[in-house]
């Protein structure tokens, strides 16, 4: 395959047209995933700050950052931000919106304007977020427990709750299109059975988004109605039962996490091939086990209630379930793992940003072993171990696939390469200030520190200060990306279409994609992940001659 | 052992060895799991690194390891959940003739009531080695009772009870911590258990200013309600005959059957006809807004003390007042 | 890589340009409906859910509440919603078969229903604000305490009865109000002669909608006048 010389005047998606409406107004589904690159990036800041004031506030056992109502709405919007702003949106809005198309050779996704408005509602949705912030902010938790929320507190409850029921119409109608796309837009030759796994994982992650979010949707609904009309379908002084929202709620948003986490494994299966050289092990398991995995979530929910009062044989079920649902996600790592033997590795920045994924989702994947059992539960649900456990997998998993995500592709997206060194160097600050961070919350956690605490008894403070100092170097790492990615797209090095060999429909166009994708539409003759076909890159990434 | 280690708390109650047995052995099993994947990563990092002269050997996939790798962790998984199960049934299940503790949560305190009468205000006492069920209710919204020491959480809800118990096996004073966010002052929820010894236990309870044990505070209200009109001892009465009915089964006028509990007792009297006990006409008064929730609770132990037979320890109700 | 030309027969403005053909698009827009439709299902479900959980645990004042709505509105408006979706059904077809002015009065009359489902609730809404049985501070089912002496209702379960009908007759509405705007939009491009046998695929998917919002109608009907309307022993 001839590498395409590219000039900086070739016409690309980027300089087609210039001007704020052509991108305000675009349907490319390649800019509105840098529209929504930059929103989401913005709203990761946010919460991002609210947790560097959580951990700032947390160095000393008593209250004297903050006051104890402002502590309680910081780690409520810190969720909420980073969860529905966040994470979320982060793999699927960016780089799959950028890659669905490309990967199954389209020349866009199903619905470009329904794309464009997804956009529009996320931003509309974080305005009112944002508002709410500013008058005054939220106070309830993410989780929105009730009679809490409805009845007893003071704060922008209904105003939080309807930008999230925006924010997750935006979800859905992102979800709709891959699916569809994914359905009737692959190319000549794309059967199922040849589609990258980032594919597979992203149709699982739809699924969930289309069948989960409208759950949580009504729910909010609900608590909206209650508040304002001061009715009590969740309050027991008016008849109505708290336990019953937990149940709603819980409903979505426990497959809201395997949201969250699909779509990074399916990053991963797309960095480990090509960085070993090799076709992924076991090609199958992996696109099944997702399935399984979209299939077995909504099964579980009811294991974040195991101390909440329902029946111990409802706790059985849920926990044997929890269990179930653990082994697809077992079978990838071995997969992950087995694609490396005899393979012929190099340890780019993506490359160990996958490196950290497995590693960090295991230790989070494990800890689920610990909080699915039933007698364990009961001592560490609603303490640091369980927070420990999520950030794990959502920041050790989900935010590490998005970063590994983001380097691999960066030159497809922007035609540039970003500095591979200061990569590598980012890459190990955020595994380590990762790591002093949240492993002190494990033990935090079973010593019995429980969670939202805004003062905490002396006891703790050894193990708080350790992961606050984590904190400030993770904060670090993240900001070091941005800065040289920025950098990058008007002094890094020019890209040609293929820097790292890798295989796949996006790296047979050009590095930036023109407009329509595919100068000619692709015809598929080949298996995925085909390394025996396409030659290693020489050592030095290639770049424009 | 281990108690001077900052891994875990105190162990102070029956319970809290098995837990810290299943942890420590979750603890080695994901400890190994780790292990081993991260040494075959590095080890397959370092072997397989990019070499000049050696290309990458394209190997499919392997079905047998694919079932096995599946397989075996399934296995381990319901070992676990099975362990983790038996525990739990163990925690859920309190002994019988457990000495009972009503516990009434509210924004942002504990409130602790024996039922000799003591009164006590985020704190609990209670002696080594007895069974200790609490019966919990919150005036308001959810709170969590949580005591690390003992292993044992339960969430306290507004409009039922739920109960949870202990058997402390060690002298000493422990946290006691909300652990369901309630507001301002949920992490200001904070109070301590005191495990004392039997004989200190015991002069702490005579001493203490009691106003009433609940039983007889319990019967002072169903007299001044008038309850006593209608659910007389004997088979006259409007209502159903209240002596011996708690714990049993109790046959609805729908055709249901159910077991009069706390709960039972407590739906009875706030919204009467949700059950209607067979036989009877849904005629009781509804008291909702009547009476407080420690009213609640006093008449609740008022009826379980007239079922219970006589010297039953925890329960001091004198037989003469029993109607 | 094929270097074929796309088959670009004679297609008119509306194949879009990231579809290969006409078919594609079609196939594309007809799943993605159907897609919505289940998001829709899933939404309307969490409420059913709630219903289902209160009904057996109240059933006795769901049953009161339940006999309190005018059944004879009820039944008329699930008649007009039936005939809706008959005239609606009947549209798609003539516009498949390129019939302009039988599509137009067929959407008219689609329109019409719509709105007199929408009067007709309109009216039920507002003898629940006469009668106090709207949820809130204003809530009173003291009538209905008197009616049914029998059953020593609970008001603050009729309350849950009444805030269940007006979340789910109130969410339904809204979506015949979208609808009505849908259908609205379809009248005006369709008396423009925008719709024929090549291209019907907006009337094909408003169709779908209304049909789905008409079945949903279907399912909240027996649930919420039907329960229990033989005479209270």
């Amino acid at each position: 395959m001839a590498t395409a010389v590219i000039t900086p005047e070739r016409e690309n998606y980027l300089n087609r047209e210039y001007g704020i409406k052509s991108w305000l107004l675009t349907t490319d589904h390649k800019r509105i995933a840098l529209l929504y690159l930059m929103s989401i990036t913005f709203f990761f800041f946010i919460g991002g700050f609210f947790a560097l004031l959580i951990r700032l506030e947390l160095l000393t056992p008593a209250g004297d950052l903050v006051q104890a109502d402002t502590y309680n709405k910081l780690f409520t919007m810190h969720g909420q931000v980073m969860i529905f702003f966040f994470l979320i949106p982060s793999i699927p809005a960016v780089l799959g919106n950028f890659l669905v198309p490309l990967m199954v050779g389209a020349k866009d996704l199903a619905f470009p304007r329904i794309n464009l408005l997804s956009w529009y509602l996320y931003i509309i949705a974080g305005i009112m977020m944002l508002h709410c912030i500013v008058t005054g902010g939220v106070d309830t938790g993410w989780t929105f427990y009730t009679p809490f929320s409805t009845a007893f507190s003071n704060t922008k409850v209904i105003e939080a709750g309807l930008s999230i029921f925006i924010a997750g119409f935006s979800s859905i109608l992102t979800g709709l299109n891959f699916v569809v796309t994914i359905h009737r837009m692959r190319a000549p030759g794309m059967t199922w059975s040849r589609l990258p796994l980032f594919i597979w994982a992203h149709y699982a992650t739809s699924i969930i988004q289309l069948l989960g979010t409208p759950v949580l949707a009504v729910t909010l609904v609900l608590v909206v109605f209650e508040r304002v009309f001061h009715l009590g379908i969740f309050d027991p002084t008016r008849g109505g039962d708290p336990l019953l929202f937990q149940h709603l709620f819980w409903f979505y948003s426990h497959p809201a996490v395997y949201i969250m986490i699909l779509p990074a494994m399916g990053v991963v299966a797309e960095i480990v091939p090509c960085f070993s050289r090799k076709r992924i092990f076991g090609y199958k398991a992996i696109a099944l086990s997702s399935i399984a995995i979209a299939v077995f979530g909504f099964l579980v929910w009811a294991h974040h209630m195991f101390v909440a009062g329902i029946s111990l044989y409802s706790a059985l079920v849920f926990s044997a379930l929890s269990y179930l649902v653990a082994v697809p996600s077992a079978i990838k790592v071995f997969n992950w793992t087995a694609t490396m033997y005899k393979g012929s590795i190099t340890f780019s920045t993506p490359m160990l940003y996958a490196f950290g994924f497995i590693g960090l989702f295991t230790m989070g994947g494990l800890t689920g072993l610990f909080l699915a059992a039933l007698g364990l539960n009961v001592h560490v649900t609603d303490t640091y171990f369980v927070i420990a456990h999520f950030h794990y997998i959502m920041v050790g998993g989900a935010v590490m696939g998005y970063l590994g995500g983001m380097h691999f592709w960066w030159p497809k997206i922007s035609g540039r390469l970003y500095p591979e060194w200061l990569g590598k160097f980012a890459a190990l600050i955020v595994f380590l200030g990762f790591n002093l961070t949240f492993f002190p919350q494990f033990i935090l956690g079973y010593m019995g520190m429980p969670r939202r605490y805004w003062q905490y008894p002396p006891e703790f403070q050894v193990l708080n200060v350790l992961s606050t100092a984590g904190s400030t170097i993770l904060a670090v790492g993240y900001v070091l990306p941005m800065v040289y990615f920025l950098w990058s797209m008007r002094y890094g090095k020019l890209a040609d279409d293929n820097p790292w060999g890798a295989a796949g429909l996006e790296w047979q166009t050009a590095s930036p994609p023109p407009t329509f994708n595919f100068d000619h539409e692709p015809e598929v003759t080949w298996e995925a992940y085909n390394y025996d076909q396409i030659p290693a890159p020489p050592e030095e990434v290639s770049v424009e001659r | 052992m281990f108690d001077n280690l900052p891994l875990w708390p105190a162990r102070a109650s029956s319970g809290a060895g098995n837990v810290d047995a299943l942890y420590i052995f979750l603890v080695l099993v994901a400890g190994f799991m780790c292990v081993a994947i991260f040494s075959l990563i590095v080890l397959f990092a370092l072997r397989y690194r990019r070499q000049a002269g050696r290309e990458a050997e394209q190997i499919e996939g392997s079905n047998a390891l694919e079932i096995t790798w599946s397989v075996v962790p399934l296995g381990i998984f319901m070992v676990i959940f099975a362990w983790g199960a038996v525990i739990y049934f163990q925690e859920r299940t309190p002994p019988r003739g457990a000495t009972e503790i009503y516990v009434v949560a509210k924004q942002w305190m504990w409130k602790l009531e024996h039922v000799e009468g003591q009164r006590e205000i985020n704190e609990l006492h209670v002696p080594v080695g007895r069974d200790v069920e609490m019966i919990m209710t919150s005036q308001d919204v959810i709170h969590s009772f949580y005591v690390p020491a003992f292993r044992i959480k339960q969430d306290v809800l507004p409009g039922r009870y739920t109960t949870a118990w202990f058997r402390a096996t060690k002298p000493g004073v422990y946290h006691l911590f909300c652990a369901e966010y309630c507001g301002s002052q949920h992490s200001g929820m904070i109070g301590q258990v005191v495990v004392m010894e039997p004989a200190q236990y015991e002069a702490w309870l005579s001493g203490g200013n009691t106003s009433g044990s609940l039983a007889s505070n319990g019967q002072n209200i169903f007299q001044q309600l008038g309850c006593v009109t209608c659910h007389r001892a004997d088979t006259q009465g409007r209502g159903p005959n209240l002596v011996g009915v708690f714990g049993k089964p109790v046959m609805l006028e729908d055709g249901r059957t159910v077991v009069a509990d706390e709960n039972y007792i407590r739906e009875s009297i706030l919204s009467p006809s949700a059950k209607v006990v067979k036989g009877f006409k849904p005629i009781m008064p509804v008291f909702q807004g009547l009476v407080s929730e420690e009213q609640l609770t006093e008449l609740v132990a008022y009826v379980k003390s007239l079922s219970a037979p006589p010297g039953a320890a925890g329960t001091k109700v004198q037989e003469s007042k029993v109607q | 890589m094929s270097d074929s030309p796309v088959a670009v027969e004679h297609h008119g403005p509306e194949l879009r340009h990231h579809f290969s053909s006409v078919e594609q698009q079609r196939d594309a827009a007809s799943l993605g409906m159907w897609l919505f439709l289940g998001t829709e299902i899933m939404f309307f479900g969490g409420m059913f859910c709630a219903y289902l959980v209160y009904r057996l645990w109240y059933f006795k004042e769901f049953a009161a509440g339940s006999r309190s709505l005018d059944i004879w509105l009820g039944t008329i408006n699930t008649i007009v919603l039936i005939c809706s979706s008959l005239t609606v059904a009947l549209g798609v077809r003539a516009a498949q078969m390129g019939k302009r002015a039988l599509l137009v009065i067929l959407l008219v009359l689609t329109l019409i229903f719509g709105l007199a489902f929408l009067g007709i609730k309109g009216v039920e809404w507002h003898a629940k604000y006469k009668e106090h049985h709207i949820p809130g501070a204003s809530f009173d089912a003291s009538d209905l305490v008197r009616d049914y002496p029998q059953i020593h209702i609970d008001q603050s379960h009729e309350q849950i009865y009444f805030s269940l009908y007006f979340a789910m007759t109130g969410l339904h509405a809204l979506h015949m109000i979208i609808g009505v705007g849908i259908f609205t939009y379809l009248l005006y491009h369709a008396a423009r002669g925008r719709y024929g046998p090549r291209y019907y695929t907006p009337i094909e998917l408003g169709g779908l909608y209304w049909h789905f919002v008409d079945v949903v109608w279907i399912y909240l009907f027996p649930l919420l006048y039907l329960i229990d309307r033989k005479p209270l022993g």
